[in-house]
């Protein structure tokens, strides 16, 4: 039910519409185990997204080669499950029916359409199945959205700041659904944040990456024992690490000049 | 703190009891009771109108044979449309009362009953400067007795000629509709499609329909198949344009969610692209409708065998303008009618945007 993933030597390189080109990924290597629960963190245009891109099969890389379980990846396929920032889902479908999306498309709706009604529940959602999605709350509809990926039963899901737009009360509380669902399911968990006490929180490693290029900087690996306690003197400890890294880590100020 | 929230329930409770009169709106029984007087004064005036105003106009209101239960009743227009209206007044009593029970009901009761008013008043006035003292100019203001008698004496032709209109709306507006919906998910997904049609929809699709008539009337088999093709084309490039725009404005998102979830590029087009545009072509169907109305009647006046529009033609010759506006009465019947129908089913379909689109 999970499925490990193989990134080498990766470039992306994008023109903007000045003509200018942006390196958004530069020689990017990483080995993704199956069941592992991963992190991308890092300051805006680091490349994180373009690269959880890449492995979704949304986007083809310049140079490099991006596997999983030994087969590369072409495009996309509903093995690897995606969870957008927000506002992904279908406005013309009630919640039920975003959730059978997959089903549908896939012509599998009538012999699992049971199905719908427990991804409905996993997500504490019992009861919203004829509501449209502007009438739930952003946490909500990102709940939804992750139902919609599991209910194909990816081997992989890539989570692209799915509780970025949350207050963090929600996200606190998504996090213990996502990390709930991780062990129902087994599967491969790939997460872009830009929070370190959520990468801290869920992960089992975290790849920090920096921009322009966008390469990984360094991996992390949070020996926290599960469940983890989000202000114990570990995890601080693990906390400051990172910010440390992060100071090293960016770009030095440009210096200014006044006239 | 506990002080403070008795305090304050305290003062709230005394507000409540500070106003002891009811308040003056549709729960108050005597202010119902006047709205719903209101409601059927109005017809009340004009039945009185007609019954104690003397005609002046050298109109002749004809006599109409009415067959109950083998019973021959020998009644004048006048005498019907006087029925009409006690019809009316019957119902809109009965209907009081029925809003009676429901507060809802009365409230929505309530808030009809100036314009139902209005609207006996307008029959009243319509009727005294008409036929009863002339001051309108005749024939071109018919009394509501000739306007019944026009649908009485002539019912079975207007009939037939509304039947007529129908057959060609429908037939036209189906058809502009399907093509309309179909072209313009051509142009909106495939962009080779959209370099060479989109242009040509572009510049065509200003011109007014009708504009083609001689065309149609030559090239066409016969004449009702030219209407048919003017009704046409004033939906279909219409339908068209938006549905492509609305399948263009598909965030790309929806796309790659879509595909993500193992949609194909047929799936992707019905599933997403055609429910994304849906606004969009229910926007085309509602303006195009009204232009198929304004096609509609125009080729049946400049050349069809029958119709509401061939009707208005054949009677003004005769200066019956009596049928004239028996046939527009109709017509705004008719075509409220099947925009009402439109609405319910853009409404139903896009039930997804209640509450997000202002309305």
């Amino acid at each position: 039910m999970s499925s490990s993933i193989n990134i080498s030597q990766v470039d992306r390189i994008y023109t903007d519409t000045d003509g200018r080109t942006v390196q958004a990924l530069k020689n990017v290597d990483l080995d993704i185990k199956a069941g592992e629960f991963i992190s991308l963190i890092g300051p805006s245009g680091c490349g994180k997204t373009t690269l959880l891109r890449l492995i979704a099969g949304l986007d083809k890389p310049q140079a490099g080669q991006l596997s999983i379980d030994g087969r590369k990846i072409t495009g996309v396929d509903p093995e690897r499950g995606y969870v957008f920032q927000q506002g992904s889902l279908f406005p013309w479908l009630d919640i039920g029916q975003n959730i059978a999306y997959g089903l549908r498309a896939r012509g599998q709706l009538k012999q699992k359409k049971a199905k719908v009604g427990e991804y409905i529940s996993m997500v504490g959602l019992d009861g919203f199945e004829k509501s449209y999605p502007h009438q739930i709350s952003g946490g909500m509809a990102q709940r939804v959205a992750i139902a919609r990926a599991l209910i194909n039963e990816p081997k992989a899901l890539l989570l692209d700041e799915p509780m970025g737009a949350l207050d963090s009360f929600t996200r606190a509380d998504l996090q213990d659904k996502l990390l709930e669902l991780w062990k129902e399911n087994g599967t491969t968990m790939i997460l872009v944040t830009h929070d370190i006490d959520e990468a801290i929180y869920l992960s089992d490693r975290i790849v920090i990456m920096t921009p322009r290029p966008g390469k990984i900087s360094r991996v992390i690996e949070v020996d926290l024992p599960r469940p983890r306690h989000r202000g114990g003197i570990e995890f601080l400890a693990m906390r400051k690490e990172i910010l440390e890294l992060f100071e090293l880590a960016q770009a030095q100020p440009q210096p200014e000049y006044n006239i | 703190m506990n002080t403070a929230t008795v305090k304050l329930s305290a003062t709230v409770k005394e507000s409540i009891t500070d106003k002891p009169k009811a308040a003056w709106n549709y729960k108050n029984g005597s202010y119902f009771l006047l709205k719903a007087l209101l409601t059927v004064s109005g017809f009340v005036i004009a039945v009185g109108v007609n019954i104690f105003f003397p005609q002046k106009a050298a109109v002749e209101i004809k006599n109409y044979t009415l067959s109950i239960f083998g019973l021959n009743i020998g009644l004048t227009m006048n005498d019907l449309y006087r029925a009409l209206l006690v019809g009316l007044i019957l119902i809109y009593t009965v209907s009081a009362i029925r809003s009676l029970a429901d507060k809802d009901k009365r409230k929505k009761f309530c808030k009809n009953a100036a314009f139902r008013f209005a609207l006996g008043l307008a029959l009243a006035v319509w009727d005294i400067g008409g036929t009863k003292l002339q001051i309108f100019a005749q024939p071109f203001f018919p009394g509501p007795a000739q306007v019944a008698e026009a649908y009485l004496a002539d019912g079975e032709y207007v009939l037939q000629n509304t039947l007529y209109s129908l057959r060609l709306y429908s037939a036209g507006f189906s058809c502009g509709v399907l093509l309309g919906v179909g072209t313009g998910i051509l142009i909106g997904w495939f962009p080779k499609v959209y370099y060479w049609v989109y242009p040509v929809l572009k510049i065509t699709g200003v011109v007014p329909a009708v504009a083609w008539m001689p065309f149609a009337l030559t090239l066409l088999p016969n004449s009702f198949t030219a209407a048919v093709f003017l009704i046409v084309i004033c939906a279909w490039f219409q339908i068209a344009f938006l549905t492509a725009q609305g399948i263009q404005s598909t965030p790309k998102q929806n796309y790659e969610a879509a595909r993500i979830l193992g949609s194909d590029p047929v799936d992707l087009i019905f599933h997403v692209a055609v429910p994304h545009a849906m606004p969009d072509i229910f926007t085309g169907i509602t303006s195009a409708n009204a232009m198929a109305f304004t096609t509609l009647v125009m080729s049946e006046m400049l050349g069809q065998p029958g119709g509401l529009g061939y009707y208005i033609n054949q009677s003004k010759v005769w200066s019956a303008y009596y049928k004239v506006l028996a046939a527009i009465v109709i017509m705004a019947v008719l075509f409220s009618l099947i925009n009402h129908i439109i609405g319910r089913i853009q409404k139903h379909t896009l039930r997804w945007q209640e509450g997000v689109v202002k309305k």
